[in-house]
């Protein structure tokens, strides 16, 4: 598939008057085929925003290059590049409207940016407003909207130019998971609707879930995971995506298990293991055939099935309980099975 | 009261409106451009400039330090060049019209440093140029904050020219000091001050009017 946005060895220092220089952004190259949604996840400080503000230039990277629709923009002049931008719409966290202009004149305004009749402009705001629901709010101004109203605004402000990429910044991070649905919503049928190429950042799992195709993790101002949305969520490669999935399943142990972790197995102890299973091991009656061909009880202390977009994820923590040598054969036939893994400790028999 | 005195309450109220209107347009003119300039030219704005910057606060600053009294005697000989007198209504108004210039830029810069850096980001990803940010985003968007600033300098001119009297400027302060003052009159400097008082009273009503019509947040 063609590339759309294209990052090269794109890095970011920012020069402070006191102390040393901060490198926001190190080397990083990312690539977004055109008509996907790419999620850039990470904590806040590591480098999201700045990476996603490289995209249209808003920040001008320190090194590396930029190209969007085959053009690369990190050489284009001034006037080029405001040219260049007319193709890339952006949404912000804060919706960034005019307050002094009405939502059709906030919609109006990159239109009038690029110097378009004012005729031609009337025409264009209507089915935009239309697209993102906002039919009978066109004389209104933004102050006497919703948060999830104002970034449908937002939206059909950056779309107005007809763009082929959208970037989000942060775009849902101040609205309530409700209005966060229906914006993601939008976004999806947007991306499906006109094909258009979405790069967005965000610290929310939920986002990456719900609409990416695609995800990379940014920590530190570097990308150090880079995976399709269903192969991230069940097994992520890195520590710190373990951590992000982790929290966002709500997956731990009780606590009152977890103080009586011990970190290798005595006599009298036994395995606690987080199995993460997910397409064909969905379906597999796993605990059954532990019991049955293994000869190990399982207990169930949590266990959850989520649906990541087209596939199914389930992840259960469990205590296999049984003599040592079953128990490492059931560990065994559980691998084997295509689940992860994952023994967090082991616990005496019961104290 | 006599229709001589009248008449010649009526002219200072006249010379006054005339002397704050005169340069309370002039100086607007001048002083919005400086104002944004001033802003833009900040770091990190969009026409960073730090050398103009602060060229430019430096003026503004003596601008304003120098006290209006000392600097319409100082600038006699320009007031005669431009206006060809340096007496009366139009030497009068030079002097206000500098002082307020760098007043009114001051106060538009502030009201520009409040709109919010977001909308000016917004739009450089739309790809507006400087100008069009300028004209289509910071000014309309500090409409409010500019018409407090044009409110406040107006008032501060009705002050100022009480003292167009110096330079023979004539308008409602030099009334209240010749008459009122100078002749023990105090009837004509109970109505100077009352005329004064309802001036600076319809300017604010005004003002707090356009600021409010602007105002959608």
């Amino acid at each position: 598939m063609a590339r759309m946005i294209e990052l090269h060895n794109v890095s970011k220092t920012y020069e402070s008057k006191k102390g040393a220089p901060v490198e926001a952004l190190k080397a990083t190259s990312l690539h977004v085929p055109k008509g996907q949604i790419h999620g850039v996840i990470g904590l806040s400080g590591a480098g999201k925003s700045t990476l996603i503000r490289c995209v249209n230039l808003l920040e001008r990277p320190t090194t590396g290059t930029v190209t969007v629709d085959s053009q690369e923009l990190t050489q284009l002049s001034r006037d080029a590049l405001n040219k260049a931008r007319h193709g890339i719409g952006m949404i912000f966290q804060h919706f960034n409207l005019l307050t002094s202009r009405t939502v059709s004149a906030n919609v109006a305004l990159p239109l009038e940016l690029m110097g378009m009749r004012r005729s031609e402009i009337q025409q264009r705001i209507t089915p935009l407003l239309e697209l993102v629901g906002l039919a009978g709010k066109a004389n209104q101004y933004p102050a006497q909207l919703s948060g999830g109203q104002k970034q449908r605004v937002a939206i059909a402000r950056a779309l107005a130019s007809q763009p082929k990429v959208l970037l989000c910044d942060e775009a849902t991070s101040a609205l309530d998971p409700q209005t966060t649905g229906s914006i993601l919503e939008l976004l999806q049928d947007i991306n499906r609707k006109l094909g258009l190429t979405i790069l967005l950042i965000t610290h929310e799992m939920e986002v990456v879930k719900t609409i990416c195709h695609r995800v990379s993790l940014i920590s530190d101002g570097v990308l150090v995971e880079d995976a399709e949305v269903g192969d991230f969520f069940t097994a992520p490669r890195t520590q710190l995506g373990r951590e992000f999935l982790n929290d966002f399943l709500e997956l731990e142990p009780p606590r009152a298990l977890i103080e009586r972790l011990e970190e290798h197995p005595r006599a009298n102890t036994h395995p606690v293991v987080r199995l993460a299973f997910s397409g064909d091991a969905v379906s597999t009656p796993l605990v059954s055939r532990l019991a049955r061909d293994c000869s190990v009880d399982v207990s169930i202390l949590q266990a959850k099935v989520e649906s990541i977009q087209e596939r199914t994820l389930g992840l259960m923590i469990a205590e296999l309980m049984g003599s040592e040598a079953d128990t490492q054969k059931a560990l065994d036939y559980l691998q084997q099975h295509d689940l992860t893994v994952e023994v967090l400790g082991h616990v005496q028999r019961d104290v | 009261m006599s229709s001589a005195m009248f008449d010649l309450i009526l002219k200072a109220t006249l010379d006054t409106l005339y002397m704050v209107g005169i340069s309370g347009v002039i100086s607007a003119l001048l002083g919005i451009p400086l104002g944004v300039l001033l802003y833009v030219t900040r770091p990190r704005q969009v026409l960073a400039n730090p050398a103009l910057n602060g060229v430019l606060g430096i003026i503004t600053n003596i601008g304003r330090s120098v006290p209006f009294i000392i600097l319409m005697v100082a600038i006699i000989p320009f007031t005669r060049m431009l206006v060809g007198s340096s007496i009366g209504t139009n030497a009068a108004s030079v002097p206000l019209t500098i002082a307020a210039i760098p007043f009114i830029a001051r106060l538009v810069e502030g009201a520009l440093n409040e709109v919010s850096p977001g909308l000016v980001e917004a739009a450089q990803s739309m790809g507006a140029t400087p100008w069009q940010i300028i004209t289509r985003v910071l000014l309309p968007e500090a409409r409010g904050g500019i018409f407090t600033a044009l409110t406040v300098t107006a008032v501060t001119l009705i002050s100022y020219s009480a003292m167009a009297g110096a330079v023979g400027g004539g308008g409602l302060g030099d009334l209240g000091i010749r008459y009122g003052y100078n002749r023990f009159n105090p009837t004509i400097m109970l109505i100077t001050v009352v005329i004064l008082v309802v001036m600076v009273q319809l300017f604010q009503s005004l003002g707090d009017y356009l600021v409010r019509k602007s105002d959608h947040k």
